[in-house]
């Protein structure tokens, strides 16, 4: 017999962002393995998904890391002219601020979304900004891109033959 | 009664422009009466709803849905049709994409219904009457269409079966439409009738792009000059025809429009906008923060502008319902 002994009744869980973190290869994520090393402790609520070069990031997998439950998106790239692509970074830029544009249009908060240069030697950069991130998400609250199920009680839309005797008498 | 194939035609939020170009056919129409028969048309004919109600299931061979979905009636209407029906087709832009009225998901009913009954300058409406669900006549209440907060594509309520895109889908892609349908072969459920490659393959301007853009200003198509020849990106036109599938002709390039995206991506890319806006970006000429935002300032609304006919079927769909930017009160605020 299975019981649920966890008491999940009493004060109401706070609410922990999840941030999709994507990491360019050769700088912000080899910042991360540092702080992994270095034993850093850090907010621990970015999901990091490593990519080749920040000059990878499609606005598409913005958009859908907010669409499937994302609370913020995170790009870290090599620093301008670090690149090991050679301007990788600057495609990554040019795409983050007009993507940025088109969540401010759609009311989405500006903490969301951010873009940050960290180099391999920057473990101490890398966690004050995952710290500083995760904690004005959770003071924002979540991101809610769902599209709610509505219903209208007490209507039914369609005309009856009560109503078309209503309209002709 | 005939036993030619049965068609239907139905418009849902739309403006009226894809029943226009079914007329557009003209003459061509007069042969398309003699090959089927349209049962359902509102726009044309006088058929009821509760004709179609008294249709058997699966009786109408196709029927062509055009507008999107905004209201409980128009939803009911699609499942009907849905069920009377073989085939569904999602014919133009607002029925695959949501289209124009679909750029309303950056608000929501209540902003929608405060600003056009009760803030707009040209509203007298003391009693500050709002549309209802229910209404009184003759002693009967009567139910009247609700209004959903969020605009969806046809696709999104019912399956559909293919689509016929454009804004309004252009004679050629209609006439290709039907010859498939007619011609036995289908495609595989879910194809957009239209070549699945973009829409600079077939742009007579193709030859004249360079093979690097790098823009230092977006230009305006009404504040300048277009040159007839030369590619619109290269002139600094935010020209959609990289991200946009082709089909169309490139009859908006050809008199010196930029592409605007009506018939939507190609079936490679799940979000158009996404990519036509990474398309654009990566033509900006400058390394420097503050030089790209001076740059970005010449796409002053690039929802409107990357989402004009997709922002219903987009990855994100809608503007989270009660952000900042689309509560009431932050109308008031911009409206006063």
């Amino acid at each position: 017999m299975l019981e649920v002994t966890e008491d999940r009744g009493a004060a109401p869980e706070e609410f922990e962002p999840t941030i999709a973190a994507f990491f360019c290869n050769w700088c912000t994520y080899l910042a991360a393995d540092l702080a992994g090393t270095s034993r850093m402790k850090y907010a621990p609520n970015a999901r990091v998904i490593r990519v080749m070069c920040s000059g990878r990031i499609d606005p598409q997998f913005v958009f859908d890391a907010f669409a499937k439950g994302a609370d913020g998106v995170l790009i870290g790239g090599c620093h301008p002219g670090d690149c090991h692509y050679q301007e990788g970074n600057y495609k990554a830029l040019r795409r983050y601020r007009l993507t940025k544009r088109v969540l401010d249009a759609l009311g989405v908060e500006p903490e969301r979304f951010r873009l940050e240069w960290i180099s391999a030697a920057e473990a101490d950069r890398l966690r004050d900004v995952m710290n500083e991130m995760a904690a004005q998400i959770k003071a924002l609250g979540p991101a809610d891109f769902s599209v709610p199920d509505e219903t209208f009680p007490g209507t039914d839309p369609g005309l009856d033959a009560t109503a078309e005797e209503a309209v002709v008498s | 009664m005939t036993d030619k194939p049965k068609v239907a035609f139905y418009w849902c939020a739309s403006c009226g422009g894809c029943e226009e170009a079914v007329v557009d056919l003209a003459e061509k129409l007069l042969d398309v009466v003699e090959a089927i028969d349209i049962v359902f048309w509102p726009v044309a004919l006088d058929t009821k709803r509760a004709d179609v109600e008294a249709m058997e299931d699966g009786s109408i061979l196709a029927t062509f849905v055009n507008g999107a979905v905004r209201t409980t009636e128009q939803e009911e209407m699609v499942h009907m049709l849905r069920r009377k029906s073989q085939l569904l087709l999602a014919f133009g832009a607002c029925a695959h994409l949501g289209g124009i009225p679909g750029l309303a998901n950056q608000s929501d009913r209540d902003t929608i219904f405060d600003v056009v009954y009760r803030r707009s300058p040209s509203t007298v409406n003391p009693d500050g009457v709002v549309p209802q669900t229910q209404t009184t006549v003759n002693g009967y209440k009567l139910p009247l269409p609700g209004f959903y907060d969020t605009v969806r594509t046809v696709g999104q309520v019912t399956d559909i079966d293919y689509v016929v895109p454009g804004c309004p889908p252009t004679p050629g892609i209609i006439a290709g439409a039907v010859n498939t349908l007619l011609g036995g072969d289908l495609p595989p459920r879910g194809t957009v009738l239209a070549p699945d490659v973009a829409l600079c393959d077939e742009c007579d301007r193709k030859t004249t792009k360079p093979e690097t853009v790098s823009l230092t200003e977006w230009k305006r198509p009404h504040l300048v000059d277009v040159d007839e020849e030369l590619c619109l990106l290269a002139q600094g036109l935010v020209c959609l025809g990289p991200a946009t599938r082709a089909g169309c002709g490139a009859q908006c390039v050809g008199a010196n429009m930029p592409c605007t995206g009506c018939f939507g991506p190609t079936s490679r890319v799940r979000d158009g906008g996404g990519k036509a806006l990474a398309a654009i970006a990566s033509l900006v000429g400058s390394d420097e923060p503050d030089e790209i935002d001076h740059i970005l300032d010449g796409i002053p609304d690039p929802v409107g502008t990357f989402f004009r006919y997709s922002l219903p079927a987009s990855l994100l769909r809608r503007a989270p319902i009660g952000s900042r930017n689309n509560t009431p009160t932050a109308t008031t605020e911009r409206s006063e």
